[in-house]
């Protein structure tokens, strides 16, 4: 009886640490999307933070300055993402895929000029990294119980507030929005900049509280998984929180099985497992949620004269 | 000692306004003035300007020069906010409404009252309440307006107006999309607002609504104001001739129909799409050779599914068709292509996407669908010379200008776009022909010219099918006139014995009884 307990208990944190990232991207993203920006660069975003919460906790021994560069480099990110698509009406899946190698590539670059690792940063220790707040084992950091708070949060200012009817409203239909005397640009840029908030603080995560450091493409697909996570969510926060964590159990579940024997099936492939949470992402993806209906506007430059 | 009577100001002046897009000049040092509490119809041609000059006032387009005042007092209004804030509020022809909002949501946008929502929207209920009762604009607050009438949408688009508290009310071509008796709801709904003092605007091409609403008519001609009349001064063919800067008739001359063969036989079909909404429901009918059959209604309500499937594009989920001697059903479907070889023509509705490629040069468009014809086309390979050739006997014969076979086929205005599709589709001697709008963004000459040569297409024996939501046109272009609503057929009349109210009170789908 204990031990299934503690087992529930061990995956419910396994994977809660696996869904973190993956719940502060998702909200990330749907403040963007909800705002007719689609942003495909949640991984590079998420990457560059990472990057530079490593690096700076390494350099200052700082995790709390750590989460700031992280932040400060997510949101350069993203308001570069918002110059193209916002300001200069650019394709905003190219904006997003730019990003995203620019990221890939620059922090690989800089790690490898300045640390001189093959682009990894130096291991992190101690006051360098986030720790566990509660539960040493469970690895409940700060940012843990802030990608839990981000949820109701996200669905109370996209339902109850002010900001959040523009913000839907300009994802349907930005004449409207222009039409009712609100700025169409200034709308998108806050949802960009909230984006750049959220992203950073999953990439900041990643690098010092889920690992010890940064090492090239950590991120490993998971901004993209959040970006399935917000399709199979709808578009709303809840539903999307929820396919975070069937990614974050299907995560944990895949690292307990390694190496196990299964009865009738013999060890199970890591390679199979490792491949289930995208597996899950191309089969829910090829049409088994039902109609997902994107906001309107969403991925549509926004032109006032034509 | 008692102060000399003074003019009240008017409620709007407009002074040299002037407006480019580009190389075109969309509004030339146009002034008016709009009395308070009247209301002023500005009409014109499509493209005419009037359009652009109401959405300077709102502060959605920048005028290159002139002055707006607003009571007397000279203003800046740099964008709709600056408007709302001077009492203008703007119905837009396209609406402004978010489809997945609430009623509610829509009203309050732009106006919630502070940064949560729930305050704001719990007076804005009241109000909405108050303003139902006073104007008699009642609509549920809590409906989506997805879910609402046309007739309804718009008059949430009034409500948000009011809601705003303005004084001045610009509506672009508000009718547009109505039934009639929708639309003399929504006359008596402007009375009422003049009553309480609101001022009026109002934007349309059509002259019976001007002569039916308002106090005073401006007419607009390429960008200019060319008159300015009492509407009790003036009547319907004057104001068109000042429109379109010539004599015009609205009538149509039309000799008796001659009817030859059934060439389009119509049993039962219905259509249903994926998500199981039945857009086409039982629909029957019967088109001969030499006559024209003109199908009434709202948009929306399965003519231009109806169309699509007619014309190969979607196939029937239930039901038939037969069409010059083919029968097409589920089973047996029948693309576009085969479609052209039997016989069958298709002017689209939409024009610009399915008419044309916009980005084509106009001898490109006048083949597409016969491109893989000889002589436009040997041996897979095309011959540009044929087919400007072609093109320009084309806009010879149709009037289409300016007569320039390499011009972007978007370039032309919406009349020559319509003609030139035309003529490609009649080039054939098609036995059917379908058309879908026939002049929508057509102005009134392109209009008499398209409907004479759809009336000398009939007369050469042509089996022609008319849908179009302008009335009308369908009562003056059909001898034989088929209602739908929500993707029935509800009723048919004969030309001679329809008028437009029945036709109304069935395209709102009050049953043909």
């Amino acid at each position: 009886m204990d031990d299934a307990l503690s087992l529930v208990f061990v995956m419910l944190a396994a994977t809660l640490r696996v869904a973190t990232p993956l719940v502060l991207c998702a909200m990330a993203g749907l403040f963007s999307e909800r705002s007719g920006i689609i942003d495909v660069g949640l991984e590079g975003k998420m990457l560059m933070a990472a990057f530079f919460a490593a690096t700076t906790a390494a350099v200052t021994g700082s995790a709390w300055l750590g989460v700031g560069a992280a932040i400060v480099a997510a949101e350069v990110l993203a308001l570069l993402h918002g110059f193209a698509c916002i300001t200069h009406r650019g394709n905003q899946v190219v904006s997003g895929v730019a990003l995203n190698i620019l990221a890939a590539g620059l922090t690989v670059v800089l790690g490898a000029a300045w640390f001189a690792r093959g682009g990894q940063t130096p291991s992190l220790v101690g006051e360098q990294r986030l720790m566990p707040l509660f539960f040493s084992k469970a690895g409940d950091n700060i940012l843990v119980y802030v990608a839990l708070a981000s949820v109701p949060l996200t669905w109370w200012i996209v339902s109850r507030t002010r900001f959040g009817l523009r913000l839907r409203a300009v994802g349907e239909m930005p004449l409207a929005v222009e039409a009712a005397g609100i700025s169409v640009a200034w709308l998108r840029y806050r949802a960009v900049l909230l984006c750049g908030l959220l992203t950073g603080l999953a990439g900041a995560y990643i690098a010092i509280a889920q690992n010890a450091g940064f090492s090239r493409d950590m991120t490993a697909g998971q901004g993209f998984i959040a970006l399935a996570a917000i399709i199979f969510g709808k578009w709303r926060p809840v539903p999307a929180f929820g396919a975070c964590l069937v990614f974050g159990l299907l995560d944990a579940i895949a690292i307990r099985l390694q190496g196990v024997r299964l009865p009738g099936l013999g060890e199970v492939p890591v390679q199979l497992i490792q491949a289930l949470p995208y597996l899950l992402t191309i089969f829910l993806l090829a049409g088994f949620i039902g109609r997902a209906v994107a906001p309107k506007a969403a991925g549509i430059p926004y032109e006032k004269e034509r | 000692m008692p102060t000399p009577p003074m003019e009240a100001p008017p409620a709007i002046e407009l002074l040299g306004i002037d407006k480019s897009f580009g190389t075109v000049r969309a509004v030339k040092g146009v002034s008016l003035r709009i009395e308070s509490g009247t209301i002023t119809g500005i009409v014109g041609e499509n493209g005419a300007g009037k359009s652009t000059l109401m959405s300077i006032l709102y502060g959605l387009y920048h005028a290159d020069a002139g002055e707006i005042c607003i009571d007397g007092k000279t203003v800046r209004i740099e964008g709709p906010r600056d408007a709302i804030a001077r009492g203008i509020g703007m119905v837009h022809q396209h609406f402004m409404l978010i489809d997945s909002f609430t009623v509610l949501e829509n009203l309050v946008l732009g106006a919630e009252g502070g940064p949560l929502l729930a305050k704001g929207m719990a007076a804005a209920r009241a109000e909405l309440a108050r303003l139902g009762r006073d104007y008699d604009l009642n609509v549920d607050p809590d409906r989506l307006v997805a879910d609402l009438s046309v007739g309804e949408q718009q008059r949430v688009e009034i409500l948000k107006v009011l809601f705003r508290g303005a004084r001045i009310l610009i509506l672009d071509e508000p009718s547009a999309v109505l039934t009639p008796q929708e639309t003399d709801r929504l006359f008596r709904i402007l009375a009422t607002l003049k009553e309480r003092g609101v001022t009026i605007v109002l934007i349309t091409h059509k002259l019976r609504e001007i002569m039916a609403a308002t106090d005073r008519v401006y007419v607009m001609r390429r960008g200019e104001i060319v008159a300015e009349r009492r509407t009790t001064d003036t009547d319907p063919e004057a104001l068109a001739e000042l429109m379109v800067g010539r004599k015009v008739r609205l009538d149509l001359d039309k000799a008796e129909a001659h009817l030859g063969e059934v060439r389009l036989k119509v049993e039962h079909l219905s259509l249903v799409d994926s998500r199981g909404v039945r857009l086409l429901d039982d629909i029957g009918l019967e088109l001969r050779a030499g006559e024209i059959v003109g199908i009434a209604g709202v948009t929306g309500n399965g003519q231009t599914e109806l169309l699509q499937v007619l014309a190969g594009i979607r196939a029937p989920t239930g039901g038939s068709f037969s069409v010059c001697g083919r029968t097409v059903d589920r089973a047996h479907s029948c693309d576009p292509a085969e479609m052209r070889e039997l016989g069958v023509a298709h002017v689209p509705e939409d024009r610009l996407r399915q008419g044309m490629v916009a980005a084509f040069r106009a001898s490109e468009t006048s083949i597409l669908g016969h491109h893989h014809e000889p002589p436009f086309s040997r041996n897979y390979i095309m011959s540009n010379p044929e087919v400007s050739a072609h093109c320009a006997q084309l806009m010879e014969l149709f009037d289409v200008r300016p007569r320039l076979p390499g011009l972007r086929s978007d370039s032309f205005s919406g009349g020559n776009q319509q003609k030139l599709v035309l003529a490609r589709e009649m080039a054939h001697e098609p036995k059917v022909l379908l058309v879908g709008q026939p002049t929508r963004g057509v102005d009134i000459g392109a209009i008499e010219f398209i409907h004479r040569e759809l009336v000398k297409s009939r007369d050469a024996g042509c089996a022609v099918l008319v849908v179009s939501v302008e009335l009308d046109e369908i009562l003056s272009l059909a001898d034989r006139i088929l209602v739908m609503f929500a993707g029935r057929i509800v009723g048919e009349v004969e030309q001679r014995r329809a008028d437009e109210r029945t036709l109304g009170l069935m395209m709102a789908g009050a049953g043909a009884g």
